[in-house]
């Protein structure tokens, strides 16, 4: 039996653990509410540039013009843009991207190098021995669209200068707030939406290829700047659940243990009352 | 009298929605012009500049916009700006700050110096700059009575 000293002691531990997952969990609920809005935010805007390149890029097409963002080559190397997390305690999210990532690296037939955001993706890519050309840590909890620009410009300028052929951003999207899920989206070459030509015949000033080409490069930011945002709703919703499981579960520690306690102060308490009958009965 | 349904957004946020705008004052890359409702149908980059808008109400209100582009439709224009804000809410030592150090950097022009980013970060202060200025000279009309909720 253990002695109630010592489930005392484990008792507090569990209670100041649970205390700390009940926090982790409040600050996860109110950065999940703030990287949703900004997620939502970002909509119109994306939506609108989505629709124009749609319009732009079939015109050009039809003049054979493309632009080097456009251009299909073939492929010889791939760079995964592959957003993970700074910090841990998101039960299995970075673990799904990763397995989701690491089968789709090992499928290409051409070499893959890397660009990642967040220290767990990196670390797991360095342990795996693959090549990362570039690593961003410690982006915070509400990125603006410039804090992003650095990661995109280095893609397209690599893109263009054709170190890689083909560009993927694999990260984790936000569903709701039980599910996320790890996608892995081609970012370059740009491949225009299809639209049902609804828009009137516009008027382009210069003219359409040069508008294409000051569009595309946004487009590219936008993409990078739209799968951050995702990945961190995802990563606040993970942690936010993950945590309330954690405090779930310490409660339910917390009561098995005072129970235990009981029964063994009872018992105690038994025992002593025993030996006392017991020690006035031999005095008669 | 017609109207327009105007919005502008940026990546992070809606600055501007509203559709009693009958006339809008942009700067694009063949010039200054003013779209008035109803004008063709039109997409055209946007330069660093003042944007103004007069609404309905005989508001007058001041942006500056960085950089986006524009797209006009009949019944709706659409603004995707790259930054854009209202002119009393500028930071002017940010600005003044920005300009600077852009100034500074093409004037020390190594080979380790973006010259295109510097140019255009130094074009986005000077913007910035600039409507803070004319703004104090001649602040914007606002209507004698009945004020209207802005966005």
């Amino acid at each position: 039996m253990v002695s109630p000293r010592i489930l005392r002691r484990r008792i507090r531990s569990v209670q100041s653990t649970a205390k700390i997952t009940r926090a982790m969990e409040m600050i996860a609920t109110a950065k999940m509410k703030k990287s949703q809005d900004a997620t939502i935010a970002v909509r119109p805007y994306s939506d609108k540039l989505t629709q124009v390149i749609a319009d732009l890029a079939a015109q050009a097409a039809i003049g054979g013009a493309t632009h080097p963002l456009l251009q299909v080559r073939k492929i010889r190397k791939i760079a995964i843009l592959f957003i993970s997390t700074d910090r841990g305690l998101c039960g299995g999210l970075n673990t799904n991207l990763n397995r989701m990532t690491g089968s789709f690296i090992l499928d290409q037939k051409v070499p893959v190098t890397l660009i990642t955001v967040g220290s767990k993706g990196r670390d797991f890519m360095r342990r795996s021995m693959r090549e990362i050309r570039a690593e961003f840590i410690k982006m915070n909890d509400r990125p603006r669209m410039a804090d992003t620009m650095a990661i995109s410009h280095i893609l397209m300028e690599d893109y263009i200068n054709e170190v890689y052929d083909q560009v993927f951003i694999a990260y984790n999207k936000f569903i709701n707030v039980m599910t996320q899920k790890p996608t892995i989206d081609q970012m370059l070459p740009v491949i225009p939406a299809k639209l049902s030509k609804t828009n009137p015949d516009y008027i382009f000033e210069p003219y359409g290829m040069a508008v294409l080409g000051e569009l595309l490069p946004r487009f590219a930011e936008m993409q990078v700047y739209h799968a951050i945002l995702e990945a961190i709703a995802s990563e606040q919703s993970a942690r936010m659940m993950a945590m309330r499981n954690a405090t779930e579960n310490a409660n339910e520690v917390i009561a098995e243990l005072t129970l235990t306690l009981n029964k063994a102060r009872q018992e105690m308490i038994t025992k002593e009352l025993l030996d006392i009958t017991g020690g006035v009965e031999s005095l008669k | 009298m017609p109207t327009m349904n105007l919005e502008i957004v940026t990546a992070e946020r809606q600055v501007f929605a509203s559709d009693d705008v009958i006339t809008l004052i942009a700067e694009g890359t063949e010039g200054q012009m003013a779209i008035l409702p109803r004008h063709a149908p039109l997409v055209t980059m946007l330069e660093p500049a003042e944007l103004i808008i007069r609404r309905a109400s005989g508001d007058e209100i001041s942006m500056v916009i960085t950089g986006g582009f524009i797209e006009v439709k009949s019944e709706k224009t659409v603004i995707l700006a790259d930054a854009c804000e209202r002119s009393d809410e500028i930071d002017l030592q940010r600005a003044e700050a920005a300009k600077r150090r852009a100034e500074e950097r093409l004037k020390a022009s190594g080979p380790e110096i973006d010259r295109a980013r510097a140019e255009a970060a130094l074009r986005r202060s000077i913007a910035r700059l600039r409507v803070v200025e004319k703004r104090r000279k001649t602040p914007v009309r606002r209507p004698p009575s009945n004020p209207t909720s802005q966005n």
